[in-house]
Parts: structure tokens; C-alpha cells; sequence
């Protein structure tokens, strides 16, 4: 019998997830720094460079860098779009056989662009080695493209008049070999100790208690469940995700289980002041993902357990869709955490939150993910849109606009304004083209506000590289896998090629010294005009869509 | 409208008011200006003109939209939103009218000065012979005479010749000015006259391309050029509209899903309320405007690039004399060498000056007079008295009495540099005492400049004494340069004299730093040196010798009493030749850029209320429960959406005089600039429209059809 109120246990667990983080970000975030400005190759490392006949030593500028993350990517998704289609002459395919075209596409998309939106229930679709080689092996690396390209950002801001920016062959090796592989090993011996399942059998028949039949699948669970978390990938081994009691089978695994998905993203601000040679830049960069990220908690746990909305008034709880073993504080805070980190792993079905919590968990995506967003795109983004805060700030003090001693001009705040237009862009047309015709129409599952809502969600979680599903949404037809997939890829290479022109741009300058005249970007003032030009310019460009959507439901 | 806030910087040299024929008051802004420009607005709906302002140019395309369906579908509510939006236009388009309308003014009284003249060419350098040409064929190269009473033909420096020249039509300034051939005055500007004296003039300015057709074009806004900043703020503007197209455009979808589609003329009215109108139609005004507050104050910017840069100017290069020290050393006491009567040096020491004319001789007649009670003694009282003037050999003046042209039994005087002195005294068979040493280093240490005063009686020198010539720091310089370190500039004093002088000075002044016994090499390096540290560098010069430091500075002003070659290297010109002027300069490049920034976020923060006032409008038949987010109460949909539009041309007209004038400035840290105007343009931004669309549904719910 428990004898904590599901207040107090709420409060202590998101108290104990603050007190580890705070823990743990200063020396990840210093590790990531240091890993990644290392002059020192590891054996293993140069034998891949060896492999890859890439230059460990070559330092790039922009294009070259940008064009080898496209090139990996494009063979990334070559490589598991022949994969899935190939399964059946695959070994440990337990049976299953090829996935079909416009699936597949969108499969591979999502999970190299670092979505993993799925469009399949992985229980009855994919087989141990696609799983692993396939699925987990781009776990890995799409989340060290996404590190690369914001450690390439940091150096653009730090370098003196360089034009150099690193080199993505060895960014992407070192951030697998140390840094997520390490800890997703680590993260995986953890939860294999909270009760998570890895093993290598397939489908099994039961026979339940009731006398009924049950077929349970069983796999290497653990292993992949640990970077779908630590790389903000979230696809997840059985269609029901976190909520699937053999990915997360107790309270303790499923805090374990946010802790990983926040613990890259909150340490990386770290990294970043680190490798800038301050670290109140850093800090102040945490203070606004943390200021956020604790706001819409707040918001989606109050709307939440004070069940909001008609129906969970009359039932006295707003449990639908939630898993009774985590209740709706561990539910709320897991909402809010992968819908801010572009994770997409769920615990619970958000479509069947309350109207103002699941607008919340929209919102949260449509803020670009960066409070404090994927692994390295969360950083990166934030960036830009420090950039964009500095632009207007430094006016206001009277100076032409400059961060950490780099000119804001013509080149800087246009890369700028077409990341801003980016992501907005696949969405909202996106979800208007869908909306436009009657076929695309009745993948809705309800009418009015919340049906628009769905919508909203699907091209949110894709454009945004998030990857949850609202659910109620029937995403598996040939046109939502192939505008979706579109939308992950424009959501993700666009803003990611616009973000290295940046650092390119900004690398070639020599900093100017900052005076008590240059604006400062490591103050509560910045921190709070940095956090306001995030949700304005998301709030603005939303505004109408969500007021048809989960406003009006809300105010209902 | 009060003028903005700027610290005193009067000095007591230069013309305190303006007198110039030019300078027509453009100062404050009245009313009358806009009825004024009226019709320019209404000119400028050309859509090749509209066309660069993207924002303004997507409001015409959706008032021409409008326009059309009100026609063929017309209603009362149309027709207001059509005429709003019109309106919207011809204010944008009034604000830039109205700006390049106060220049104009200024224009029209320059081009008087610009007007033809004749020319007397010399037919070949050395000739006498010369013919009379029209000013407009004069060619760079040309040697013309101008003689008194006559009007100089153009640009050109003085060859031959000095003469008293009015500048009053360029500068304002009444008194005339001394124009000769060589050094740093030789500059003579086309439209000014000749008072006296003839000149030889080689024209170094084509027709059509001298300083005053420069000016012209600058007051005009003709010759302005967007500067780099305005450039990427109009990116950012165009990518905001672009924003807010997308969301106005993907919202028929929803709309019509909702079961509620939207004419297009609302869905025209919600994105001209959106997209940031307000900063897109004052911004060229306020470029406009923040040149014009440089000509108010007699300064001349060869474009626009060189104000926005004064706004970064992080080190300022500033001569000693003239901007930190009063210009000229006064004579602050004498000090007697051993066993020398006070008496004996004083008269020494006025004998010494009587001849010599400069600032610093007078003021040595002054002190003798008013410490000792000796009286200045005219040229005539002496007999047999001949006065040896300064030269830069010799670096000594004075006075020898009963000459009578060997030089002995006569007593000769002498005053000068301490080192040129004594060698006088040595060459002479004099001592000079240690005392008189360590009293010139004394002086000199304390940021002095120490002369020394020698006689030679019967071919046997002494040195007398010492006197003590001080520089005055202006009032009030201390508490400038306090400011200027608050607002991250540093300070480099820059001068002739040596390290230990300039050191005393500086820190009595309070500057950062300063570069001492400073050769324009050296200026230069010093440049380049702030430079590589990415730091912007203002300076002032007016010498020849200056010209490479000014073109490598970032804000390199002229004056106007400098040199051809030093106007040339620097991008501003000012016309008082006052050097606190660079002060003011970067003051106004810091308000033109803090206006933009607090009209953008105010344009941004605006569309909060609009948004609280469009969107229940348009949907609240279909989910009345949006009717909770009309929180101004706003009376019908139809005059939500026309109060919001009626505001958000209103608020354009109302803040032409901000945009002119530019916010308040007031010299402190960023991080309370910042503060402050967040508070006023970001937080005031979120209000001011929720009261402004209230009032005017007030107004507006009254029209039948509407309300």
C-alpha cells in the first residue's frame, strides 16, 4: 500500500530527475567536449578511418563537411531501405518478409533523420536482424550526425577566423565509439536490471490463465531500448512503445528511461560553453531549455491530473490511454520530456490526453525541439535562435548585432531566417495538403477540433523529427508514408545544410572582443528575451492552426 | 517633440547656433509635414517603388486583391477593409515621404551654391593669359584665378596665392577663413567666395561630382544606399512575411475542414495585421532620418554605411588639442632659476613674448601681467628692439635690445624649448644650473610643457627661469569618457607630445590610453592593431598626412577645414571642424540602430492583441467557445477584424515622429539598454495594441454594417 499521495511521489520523482541531471551534465557534457576536440585518434577509430579511406586529420570547411553528411545520410537510408525490402532472404527474419515500398521508404527516412515515426508495429512487422543491424545501427548514427553538426556550429562560433569547421568522418566516429556506445551500454545493463527483456526468440504462443491464447514476443530488447532513449531516436521495439511492459516494465525503468532521453540533450549546453571558453553561455542556454521544459510539465501535469475536458471529469481521472503502473505524473512528465527532445518514444497515448495537455505536447514539437530537443539538433537549433534573439537584442543596444564576438549580418541572418521557415514550412503545408482531399482526410480518426489535431500532430512529430504519434491516425497508406517521409527529410536536412552554412560563415570571422557595449548573452535579461522569441515565433506561426485544433477543443 | 536626449558637447570654439543658409531647420516634426508630403506618398504607390520594401509590396498586392473581390462581391465590411488597407500603404509610403521631404528642403538651398558660374581658365600653368569658360567644362586638372568678390568654379586645392574665402553657404559659418596654397589648408570648396586676395586654383573634383552636388544628393536620400544591417533586417522582415503567408495561406484548409471557410478578403486583412507593417514602412524613414540628424548637426556621412558603423565604434581616436585640452597651453606660472629675481623673469619672460603672437605667447603677457603687475609693454615703447621670431630651426623667439649689428653690449632674450635654450645659453658661455634642469622635468612630468627663459647681457648667457605652460582639459571630459567606458568605447588619446606629458594629461582627463609623439605611421598601426581585435575604430584628422588613417578607420571624418585628400580618404566631413563632434557621431549611429531594433520587436509584439482580436472573429460562428479569447470584448467580428487593421495603420503615422526622431538614448551599459527598451518597445508592444484596437472597436462598432 502506498503511502505517498500521487502528489508527492510525482514532485519526488521529477525532483530526483533534476538532482541527476544537474549531476550528470558537467562532466557529459565536458566528455562530449573533449571527445570531440581531442587531437588524439583511438586505434579503433583510425582503423575506421583507415576503412572509410577518410583523413582523420583533415580539417573541412562547410560544403565538404555538409557534403558528407549528405552523402552518409543518402547511403544510410540506401542501406536500410534495402534492409526492409530484403528481409525475407534475410537470416532471423523469424518469417517475416518484405516490408512494402512506400513503407519502407518512410521507414528508412525516419529512422536516419533521427524521427523514427513508424508507420509498422515492430512486433509484427521486422525481425531480429533488421531490428539490430538495421534499426539500432541507425540509432547510433543518426544521433552522431546530429552531435556532429552542433559541435561543427560551436567551432563556427569559437574558431578565429579559420572557415574550418571540423571533420564529420571523425566527428561521427568519435561520438559512436565514445561516446554513445559507452553509455549506451551502460543504460542498457541498467534497465535489463529494472526487468527490461533481451533475448532472441521470437513469437511465442501462451496460454493465458483465462484459458485464451496469447502470442509474446520476446528480442533484444534492452540493447535497442537503451539508445532509442539515449539518442532521442524513440522508435520502439513493439508498436505500444514505453508503454509495452517489456520495454518498460516499472516506475524505475521508466524514470531511468526519461533520465536517458534528457541526459545528452540537457548536456550539451555544457559542451557547448565548454568548447567556447565560457560557461555562463552554456548555462544560460540550459536555464531557457529548462525554464521551457519545466513550463509545459507544468502545464500538461496540471491539465492532466486535475482531468480537464468532459469525459475525464465524469470518470474522475484523465487515465485513458496511461498506463495504471505509472499513473499520470510519470505519464505527464514522459509527454513532456520526449515531445521536447524529439524523441517520440511514449508511455502513454497522447491522443487520449486532455484537450489542453495534448495541445501542450503539439506545441511542445512546434517550438522547433530545442528546449532542450534531440541530440545535437536541440543544441544547434538553439543556436540559431540565439542568433535570431541577438539580432533583434544587439539593435537594441545600439550595436550591429554579434554573438560571442561574431558579426550578425547579411549571409548570418538570412541561413537564419530560412531555418526559422524551414520546419514550418513541411508542416503546415503538409498538413493543408492532407486536409485539402477527402481520401487523405479520413485518415482522422474523429471529426472537429480533435481530428485537426491529429493532423497537426502527424506533420508536427515528422517535420519536427520527433516521431511520436498522436495515434487515432491511420498513418500506413501510401500518401501519409510518402508526405510524411518527405516532411521528416525537409524537417531535418534543411535546417541541418542551413546550420552548417552558418558555422561556415561564422568560422571564417575573427571575433571582436566583447566590451560592457556588445550585448551580453550570458544574462538573465538574454536568457528571458532567448526564451520569449522561441515561443513567439512559435506561437505566431501556430497560432491560427492551434486555435482550431486543441484551443477550441479546450475552451469547450 | 523634443529632440533626443543628447549630453552637452558645446564648445566654447565653435558656432553655437547654426546661421547657414542650408541649414534649413528640419528639427522638430510638425503635423503640416505630413499633409506636405501627401502627394510624394501617393507618387510613391508606384509598384517598381513598392517593390523594395517586400513587406509594404505584399500589402498592395493584397489591397489590389481586395480591391477586386469588393467589387465584384461588395459589402460595407469590404469596402472598410480595402480602404484600410490602401491607407496602410499611402502611411508606409508617407514616412519615407516625409523623411526625404526634410532633406529636400536642405537640398534646394545647396543647389543655389551649385548654380553655373564663369570660370577664369589659365590657358597653361605660369601663363597669365585666360579665358572664360563655363564652371560646368572644367576638368579635374584645370588651373582657374579667383579673385575677390568672385565665386570659386569648383573642388580644387590653392597653388598659388592666399586669400580670405566665405564658407558660409557650405558651412554655416559666417567668419571667413584663410585658403593658401600648401599645408593643410589649401582646400577650397566649389560655391564659396573670395573675399580678398587672388588664388590660383587646381580643380580636383569633375562637374556634377564636387563636394556640394555630394551633399545634395546625400540630403536628398537620392544617393542613399540600404546599409548592410538595414539589408539583413529587411531578410529578416521578408522571411517573417514569409512566415506568416504560410500561416494565413495553410489556414483555408483548416478552415474549411472546420466547416468554416474565410473570404479572402479577412484571410488579406489577418496577414497585412501579421506581417511586421509597422517596422516595414518606418525603416527606410528612419535611415533616412538618422543621416539627417547627422546634417543637423553640420555632419556630412558619404553613406550610410559609416553612420551604421559609428553605432560599433568600439575605440575612438582623439586628438589632445582641441577635444581633450582647450587647444591651446596657458601659461600657469614662473619659475625663477637660483639666485634670478621673480621680477627679473617675469620681465624676461614678457619681453620674450611680446612678438609672438600665438596663444601660448599671450597668455605668458597675461599671467605676467596679472601675477607680477607688468604691464604690456608696446612694440613702439622699445627702442633699438629687434624681435627674432620662432622658427622650427631654431625653436627659440625673443627680442634683442640696442643691436647695433655686431651683438655685443646689446641684451639679447630668449624663450623656447628647454633643449634648444639651454644649447643657446652652452653656445653662449652660460651655465645652466641643475636646479633649471630638474624643474623642466618636473614640469614636464606633471603633463606640462616647460619653456625655458634665457638672456645673454655682453655676450655672457644665463638661463632666468622657468615657465610653466599647462594644458586646460575641458570641462566636463571626465564624466564623457565615464560614459563612453560604460558604453564598451575605449579612449585613445592621440598627440604630438611626448610619453610623460601625455601620460599626466590623459589621466587627468580619464582616457583608456594613449598613443604619444604620434606619427601617422604610427596612427595607422594603432588602427590596424584595434583592428585585429575586431574592434571598430573612429578618428577624426584634417591633414594631409592624415589620410591613410582615415581611410583605414571605420569612421573616418574630414574637417571640413582639412584638406582635399584628407575629405576624400574619410567617409564623413564635418563642417564645424569641431573634434568632440565624433562623440555625437557615434551617438547617432548607436540611436539609428537601437530605433530599428525596438520598432521591429514592437512591430512583432504587436501581433499578440491582433491575433486575441482576428482569430475568435473568424471562427467564433462555428466554435463559439472562441468567443472567450475575444478578451477585449470586441463588439462583432466585422469590427475586430476592422479595428485591428485600423490600428495597424494608424500606428504607422503615429510613430513617424519616433522613427525620425529615434528613441531616446541615453549613454549606459548594454545590459541596461537592453532592459529598458525590452520594457518599453517589447512589453509596451504586447499592451499598447490591446488598448489601441479597444478604443477604435469603440469607434468603429458604431458604423452600420459593421457594429
Amino acid at each position: 500500500m502506498s503511502t505517498l499521495s500521487d502528489t508527492a511521489a510525482g514532485l519526488l520523482q521529477i525532483g530526483l530527475l533534476l538532482l541527476l541531471l544537474a549531476a550528470v551534465h558537467v562532466p557529459l557534457g565536458d566528455h562530449i567536449a573533449r571527445s570531440l576536440s581531442s587531437p588524439r585518434h583511438l586505434r579503433v577509430e583510425r582503423a575506421t578511418y583507415r576503412l572509410l579511406r577518410v583523413d582523420g586529420d583533415a580539417d573541412t570547411r562547410w560544403p565538404t563537411y555538409a557534403l558528407s553528411v549528405v552523402g552518409f545520410s543518402t547511403v544510410s537510408v540506401l542501406v536500410l531501405y534495402a534492409f526492409l525490402r530484403l528481409q525475407g532472404h534475410l537470416p532471423l527474419s523469424l518469417g517475416f518478409g518484405a516490408m512494402e515500398q512506400t513503407q519502407a521508404w518512410n521507414t528508412a527516412v525516419s529512422f536516419v533523420t533521427n524521427t523514427n515515426w513508424q508507420s509498422y508495429s515492430g512486433e509484427s512487422a521486422l525481425g531480429h536482424l533488421v531490428q539490430m543491424a538495421g534499426l539500432t545501427v541507425q540509432n547510433f548514427l543518426s544521433a552522431a550526425v546530429g552531435l556532429a553538426v552542433a559541435v561543427a556550429l560551436v567551432r563556427g562560433l569559437s574558431r578565429r577566423g579559420t572557415g574550418t569547421i571540423g571533420n564529420f568522418w571523425v566527428d561521427l566516429v568519435r561520438s559512436t565509439v565514445r561516446i554513445l556506445l559507452p553509455l549506451a551500454l551502460v543504460a542498457a545493463v541498467l534497465l535489463l536490471l529494472t526487468g527490461v527483456v533481451q533475448n532472441f526468440t521470437g513469437a511465442t504462443e501462451y496460454t493465458t490463465l483465462a484459458g485464451g491464447s496469447q502470442t509474446i514476443v520476446g528480442g533484444p530488447i534492452a540493447s535497442q531500448e537503451a539508445i532509442k532513449e539515449l539518442g532521442t531516436n524513440g522508435g520502439g521495439f513493439f508498436n505500444a512503445n514505453s508503454a509495452h511492459p517489456f520495454e518498460n516494465p516499472t516506475a524505475v525503468s521508466n524514470a531511468l528511461e526519461v533520465f536517458l532521453l534528457l541526459a545528452i540533450p540537457f548536456s550539451l549546453p555544457r559542451t557547448f560553453g565548454t568548447m567556447v571558453g565560457d560557461h555562463r553561455q552554456g548555462l544560460t542556454i540550459l536555464a531557457v531549455m529548462g525554464g521551457l521544459w519545466g513550463a509545459s510539465l507544468a502545464v500538461t501535469t496540471w491539465a492532466e491530473t486535475h482531468a480537464l475536458g468532459t469525459v475525464p471529469q465524469a470518470v474522475g481521472g484523465a487515465m485513458e490511454g496511461k498506463e495504471v503502473r505509472f499513473g499520470e505524473w510519470a505519464s505527464a512528465l514522459f509527454a513532456t520530456s520526449t515531445t521536447m527532445t524529439s524523441t517520440g518514444a511514449v508511455n502513454s497515448f497522447h491522443d487520449s490526453y486532455t484537450a489542453l495537455g495534448g495541445g501542450a505536447l503539439l506545441l511542445n514539437m512546434m517550438l522547433g525541439e530545442v528546449t532542450p530537443g534531440g541530440v545535437g539538433s536541440g543544441l544547434y537549433g538553439m543556436l540559431v535562435l540565439a542568433i535570431l534573439t541577438v539580432f533583434l537584442g544587439g539593435l537594441m543596444v545600439g550595436r550591429t548585432p554579434e554573438y560571442l564576438g561574431k558579426k550578425i549580418r547579411q549571409r548570418e541572418i538570412t541561413l537564419v531566417a530560412l531555418y526559422i521557415l524551414a520546419t514550418p514550412f513541411a508542416l503546415l503545408v503538409g498538413a493543408a495538403v492532407a486536409l485539402s482531399s477527402a481520401s487523405t482526410r479520413s485518415a482522422m480518426l474523429n471529426s472537429g477540433p480533435h481530428g485537426l489535431s491529429e493532423m497537426l500532430y502527424a506533420f508536427a512529430s515528422a517535420a519536427n523529427n520527433n516521431g511520436s504519434a498522436f495515434a487515432g491516425f491511420g498513418a500506413n497508406t501510401a500518401f501519409y508514408n510518402t508526405a510524411l517521409g518527405l516532411a521528416m527529410v525537409a524537417g531535418r536536412f534543411v535546417p541541418l545544410l542551413l546550420v552548417l552554412a552558418l558555422a561556415g560563415a561564422l568560422a571564417r570571422q575573427r571575433p571582436a572582443d566583447a566590451t560592457t557595449g556588445t550585448l551580453p548573452t550570458s544574462s538573465v535579461t538574454f536568457a528571458g528575451l532567448h526564451a520569449a522569441v522561441i515561443v513567439v515565433v512559435a506561437g505566431l506561426t501556430f497560432f491560427p492552426a492551434l486555435s482550431l485544433g486543441p484551443l477550441a477543443e479546450a475552451l469547450a | 517633440m523634443s529632440t533626443p536626449t543628447l549630453p552637452d558637447t558645446s564648445v566654447p570654439a565653435s558656432p553655437a547656433a547654426p546661421a547657414g543658409p542650408h541649414r534649413v531647420a528640419s528639427g522638430a516634426f510638425s503635423p503640416r509635414q505630413l499633409v506636405a508630403s501627401l502627394p510624394d506618398a501617393f507618387r510613391k504607390l508606384d509598384p517598381r517603388h513598392l517593390v523594395k520594401t517586400p513587406v509594404m509590396f505584399v500589402v498592395a498586392v493584397g489591397a489590389a486583391l481586395s480591391t477586386v473581390l469588393a467589387v465584384t462581391d461588395p459589402s460595407v465590411f469590404a469596402w472598410v477593409i480595402v480602404v484600410w488597407l490602401w491607407i496602410t500603404v499611402v502611411f508606409a509610403n508617407l514616412a519615407e515621404a516625409v523623411a526625404e521631404g526634410r532633406g529636400r528642403a536642405q537640398a534646394a538651398s545647396l543647389r543655389k551654391v551649385s548654380s553655373e558660374t564663369t570660370a577664369r581658365r589659365l590657358l597653361r600653368e605660369g601663363a597669365a593669359e585666360e579665358e572664360s569658360v563655363a564652371s560646368s567644362a572644367l576638368r579635374v586638372g584645370d588651373l582657374v584665378v579667383v579673385e575677390a568678390g568672385e565665386t570659386v568654379p569648383g573642388d580644387g586645392d590653392v597653388v598659388e596665392g592666399v586669400a580670405s574665402v566665405d564658407e558660409s553657404a557650405i558651412t554655416g559659418e559666417s567668419a571667413p577663413v584663410i585658403r593658401e596654397s600648401g599645408g593643410d589648408r589649401s582646400a577650397v570648396t566649389g560655391g564659396t567666395t573670395v573675399l580678398s586676395d587672388r588664388i590660383v586654383v587646381r580643380i580636383t573634383a569633375k562637374p556634377g561630382e564636387s563636394f556640394v552636388d555630394r551633399m545634395i544628393a546625400l540630403v536628398e536620400g537620392s544617393a542613399r544606399q540600404r546599409t548592410p544591417n538595414e539589408i539583413a533586417l529587411n531578410i529578416l522582415l521578408a522571411s517573417l512575411t514569409l512566415v506568416f503567408l504560410l500561416a494565413v495561406v495553410t489556414l483555408q484548409p483548416m478552415a474549411v475542414y472546420s466547416g468554416r471557410p474565410q473570404s479572402v478578403v479577412v484571410l488579406v486583412a489577418l496577414l497585412v495585421c501579421l506581417i511586421p507593417t509597422t517596422i516595414g514602412a518606418l525603416l527606410s524613414a528612419i535611415g533616412i532620418a538618422g543621416m539627417d540628424r547627422l546634417v543637423q548637426r553640420n555632419v556630412l556621412a558619404m553613406s550610410g554605411r559609416a553612420v551604421e558603423a559609428a553605432g560599433d565604434v568600439g575605440t575612438l581616436l582623439l586628438d589632445k588639442t582641441g577635444t581633450i585640452t582647450l587647444g591651446n597651453r596657458q601659461a600657469h606660472e614662473l619659475l625663477p632659476a637660483p639666485g634670478v629675481e621673480d621680477a627679473d623673469l617675469a620681465d624676461a619672460a614678457q619681453l620674450s613674448s611680446l612678438a609672438d603672437a600665438t596663444p601660448e605667447g599671450r597668455s605668458i603677457v597675461v599671467l605676467v601681467k596679472e601675477r607680477h603687475g607688468l604691464r604690456a609693454r608696446a612694440e613702439g615703447e622699445l627702442t633699438d628692439a629687434t624681435f627674432v621670431p620662432f622658427t622650427a630651426q631654431t625653436r627659440m623667439s625673443g627680442v634683442d635690445l640696442g643691436a647695433d649689428g655686431d651683438g655685443s653690449g646689446v641684451r639679447q632674450v630668449r624663450k623656447g624649448a628647454a633643449a634648444a635654450v639651454t644649447h643657446w645659453v652652452r653656445t653662449q658661455g652660460g651655465d645652466v644650473p641643475a636646479e633649471v634642469g630638474q624643474c623642466v622635468e618636473d614640469v614636464a612630468t606633471s603633463g606640462g610643457t616647460p619653456l625655458v627663459v634665457a638672456e645673454s647681457v655682453g655676450g655672457r648667457a644665463r638661463v632666468l627661469g622657468v615657465v610653466h605652460l599647462k594644458d586646460v582639459v575641458k570641462d566636463g571630459m571626465r564624466e564623457r569618457f565615464e560614459q563612453l567606458r560604460a558604453m564598451g568605447i575605449r579612449t585613445v588619446m592621440v598627440t604630438g607630445d611626448n610619453e610623460r606629458t601625455a601620460r599626466a594629461i590623459a589621466a587627468e582627463a580619464g582616457v583608456d590610453d594613449v598613443l604619444a609623439e604620434a606619427t601617422p605611421e604610427e596612427k595607422l598601426a594603432l588602427i590596424r592593431q584595434e583592428q585585429s581585435g575586431g574592434r571598430l575604430v573612429a578618428m577624426m584628422g584634417d591633414g594631409t598626412n592624415d589620410a591613410p588613417a582615415l581611410a583605414q578607420a571605420d569612421v573616418g571624418v574630414a574637417m571640413n577645414t582639412g584638406t582635399s585628400a584628407a575629405k576624400e580618404a574619410g567617409n564623413m566631413v564635418d563642417l564645424d571642424s569641431n573634434p568632440t563632434k565624433l562623440i555625437e557621431i557615434v551617438e547617432i549611429g548607436k540611436q539609428l540602430l537601437i530605433t530599428r531594433g525596438a520598432l521591429t520587436t514592437f512591430s512583432i509584439a504587436n501581433d499578440v492583441a491582433k491575433y486575441f482580436a482576428i482569430i475568435p472573429a473568424m471562427f467564433v460562428t462555428t466554435f463559439p467557445q472562441l468567443d472567450r479569447l475575444n478578451v477585449m470584448r470586441l463588439a462583432t467580428p466585422e469590427s475586430a477584424i476592422v479595428s485591428a487593421i485600423v490600428f495597424n495603420a494608424l500606428v504607422i503615422v503615429a510613430l513617424i515622429p519616433l522613427a525620425l526622431r529615434g528613441v531616446r538614448y541615453r549613454p549606459s551599459s548594454a545590459a541596461a539598454l537592453l532592459r529598458r527598451n525590452i520594457l518599453v518597445y517589447g512589453l509596451g508592444g504586447v499592451v499598447v495594441p490591446f488598448i489601441g484596437i479597444k478604443l477604435i472597436d469603440l469607434l468603429v462598432s458604431t458604423i452600420p454594417g459593421i457594429g
